[in-house]
């Protein structure tokens, strides 16, 4: 075990990736000899060479585009969109190329190696413009998996798990928790299987379900909620898409409450998907609505962030509402 | 500051501007309409066994795309697209390759896919999309794509492929095995996003693609002067640093010439080449399109005399490679096979309804098994509705 932040423990698996198969390539914005901007790449050129660790031009549809034809060509690109708030230019790359390779062609040809990684989230008083969380445009798309983690413990093992995994993956890092999140990280190579959700803590009278950086906020509102005899039970869904329905269901089905935070905005966000869905398999286990804690329809601000944000005063305010329904 | 590539031009000390339209771009010619040779034209490596599988090609390419509009009129397909007055571009390019060059289409490509030799049946399970298609009926007639034949399955969303070429080209690269990418689009593509990035990917990133751009002068009902202004494509690829050649589309040794050249180019200095095939679509843009509202016929019957096949035919004829006879009954044969082979892909059977929910990701997932489920009990219970798939869920 070693102490790694975010970013030291995507870098290790980055290194881990690049070293098992020759055929995989790390490239995009300020890559390179850099490290990238939030240096998750460093010393990746200097160990694998310059023509499997490199800048691109400032093009996200040019960095998808290539990768897509890497991915078909059989190597493993991990591609970098610097924020995932500049990932809409190479949206039509991402939703009608890499998603629909397989399906389109029968499988006569497919882009499953494909990894895209993205810095998510607000937190870092970044603006409309390095601080959104786009997660949902994507999980509205079959064919991609979606993953977020939420320390470096999980970031290392899910992220070799997405590069391995035989489907192209959207991978959202969040950037607040790249220095700020310190943890305990095997050297070891490890991996965390996609399209599960991990039990972070028991309890029996709500269920509160997020991903990512909102898993902090959760915690703290459970502490909060716990003072007030309620006990929370904490999931984190780690896979956005495909998402662990049994996992939340059966949870849901034990506490009779499910209270989900995203930073998205609340209009169309994921967590609409999952309380239609858990309303649909758990009507009968209800003990009262389904309750939403998320970012405003507004753009991400930059002066009214903590106005803003799904934070746990907020949350422990709807754990309330729920239990006193 | 890395001044290195910083231009080192002639100075002047009063302002000169530069027009696009005066950067000189010469067009290869080699082949006259009557058969005959420019004085001086440099050839083509090309041999008689060669130039007869060439020649059949286009062939087989014009009786199918008749063929196959005919039968869109007569209601038995949905769909078609057909490269009439253009087969040459893509046919001669495509004769210039190794067989193992990754081809990425746009769509109007079929002439590079019979030239590898994709079989008739292919062709037809695809239009009929029955479930012996290789796409599994997902796509359009004519979204070809073949894992066998290095051709790469053709997606609608326009010029998407030019980036993903690049990247394809580089893959090749660092494998190291002497193979290229060459990647079609058309004049109107170049507008996108995507051509752009694609060119510019692939110039930094020194990868052997050879972009070739079918320049039919129509994208749709969109003429070629309201696409762009400048002197064409080609003046694209000069920006970008790639070697840059225009050739006159419909003369199939041109473009077979230059892109042997720039075959040999990609292989060995590892670069893009962008190859500017100049032609003109003398048929609509598809079976939904009707040209008769945006050209004259006038117009169309100026470029019906510059046919790339009857171009073709007579240097064969003036080599003494071909006869009328033999001409007319490869033709006849080929209708007769294209008319016999409907026949049977017409009536195939579609795809079994599980593969509805193959393919999205390598494993089925747990929603998606239980939405196939639910979907084959309604089927069930409401047959007639259904008459495609009913008889067949067990």
């Amino acid at each position: 075990m070693a102490k790694m932040n975010l970013l030291q423990a995507i870098n290790n698996a980055l290194d881990i990736a690049m070293e098992e198969d020759d055929s995989t390539l790390c490239f995009g914005e300020d890559v390179g000899h850099f490290g990238g901007v939030f240096r998750a790449t460093s010393n990746l050129q200097e160990k694998y060479g310059k023509h499997r660790c490199f800048n691109t031009p400032l093009v996200e549809q040019g960095i998808l585009g290539f990768a897509n034809g890497l991915a078909a060509q059989g190597s493993r690109p991990v591609a970098e969109i610097q924020f995932a708030d500049y990932i809409f230019p190479a949206f039509d790359q991402i939703v009608n190329e890499s998603a629909k390779f397989r399906y389109r062609s029968g499988n006569e040809f497919n882009v499953g190696k494909l990894t895209i990684r993205t810095p998510y989230g607000g937190g870092i008083a970044g603006g409309l413009y390095h601080s959104q969380s786009p997660e949902a445009y994507f999980a509205h798309t079959p064919g991609l998996k979606i993953v977020v983690p939420r320390n470096p413990y999980q970031a290392k093992g899910l992220l070799l798990a997405s590069i391995r995994d035989d489907n192209p993956v959207v991978f959202f890092e969040p950037k607040k928790l790249y220095r700020a999140s310190v943890g305990e990280v095997p050297e070891d190579d490890y991996q965390i299987p996609l399209g599960k959700a991990e039990i972070v803590k028991q309890g029996t009278d709500i269920t509160l379900l997020g991903w990512g950086a909102q898993m902090e906020t959760l915690e703290k509102a459970a502490v909060m909620a716990e003072k007030q005899g309620v006990s929370c039970e904490i999931i984190d869904l780690r896979t956005i898409l495909p998402w662990d329905v049994d996992t939340v269901a059966a949870s849901v089905t034990k506490t009779g409450r499910l209270l989900i935070n995203h930073e998205a905005p609340l209009t169309g966000g994921f967590a609409g998907e999952i309380a239609a869905t858990i309303q649909d398999k758990c009507f009968l286990n209800l003990e009262s609505p389904i309750a939403r804690v998320c970012g405003l329809d507004t753009p991400f601000p930059l002066a009214h962030e903590k106005e803003y944000m799904p934070d746990e005063l907020k949350t422990f305010e709807a754990i309330m509402a729920s239990i006193n329904y | 500051m890395n001044t290195e590539k910083y231009p080192q031009g002639r100075v002047v000390h009063s302002p000169e501007y530069i027009d696009g339209l005066a950067v000189d771009i010469p067009i290869l010619k080699i082949l006259k309409q009557d058969g005959s040779l420019y004085d001086g034209a440099d050839m083509p490596s090309i041999d008689q066994a060669h130039a007869e599988k060439i020649y059949k090609t286009l062939a087989f390419h014009r009786v199918l795309d008749e063929r196959m509009i005919a039968s869109q009129r007569q209601g038995r397909l949905s769909f078609y697209m057909a490269a009439l007055g253009e087969e040459a571009a893509t046919v001669g390019s495509a004769a210039a390759l190794d067989d193992e060059d990754m081809i990425m289409a746009q769509y109007r490509e079929q002439g590079a896919l019979i030239y590898r030799g994709f079989s008739l049946e292919n062709f037809m399970n695809q239009m009929f999309s029955n479930e012996r298609d290789l796409g599994k009926g997902r796509q359009m007639p004519i979204h070809y794509g073949s894992q066998d034949k290095h051709y790469m399955t053709v997606s609608s969303p326009l010029a998407t492929q030019v980036p993903q070429a690049a990247g394809y080209a580089y893959g090749q690269k660092l494998q190291g095995n002497n193979k290229i990418t060459i990647c079609y689009l058309g004049e109107g593509a170049a507008s996108e996003g995507d051509f752009h990035a694609g060119l510019n990917m692939a110039a930094v990133h020194q990868a052997p693609v050879i972009f070739f751009c079918r320049n039919n002068g129509y994208a749709i009902s969109t003429p070629s002067t309201e696409q762009y202004a400048g002197n064409g494509i080609a003046s694209r690829g000069v920006g970008y640093d790639i070697k840059t050649i225009r050739v006159d589309g419909n003369d199939i040794l041109a473009v077979l010439k230059a892109t042997q050249e720039a075959r040999k180019y990609a292989v060995e200095e590892s670069k893009p080449v962008l190859i500017e095939a100049m032609s003109y679509r003398l048929g609509a843009h598809s079976t939904s399109d009707d040209p008769s509202g945006y050209r004259t016929k006038e117009e169309e019957a100026k470029y019906a005399q510059h046919d790339p096949i009857l171009r073709m035919k007579n240097w064969m004829l003036a080599q003494q490679w071909w006869t009328e006879e033999q001409d007319k009954s490869l033709f006849d044969e080929y209708r007769e096979q294209v008319l016999a082979a409907v026949k049977v892909a017409e009536v195939i059977e579609k795809p079994a309804i599980e593969e509805l929910i193959t393919d999205v990701y390598d494993q089925p997932t747990p929603a998606l098994e239980q939405q196939l489920e639910q979907l084959k009990q309604h089927i069930k219970k409401y047959p007639d509705a259904y008459p495609v798939t009913a008889g067949r869920i067990k």
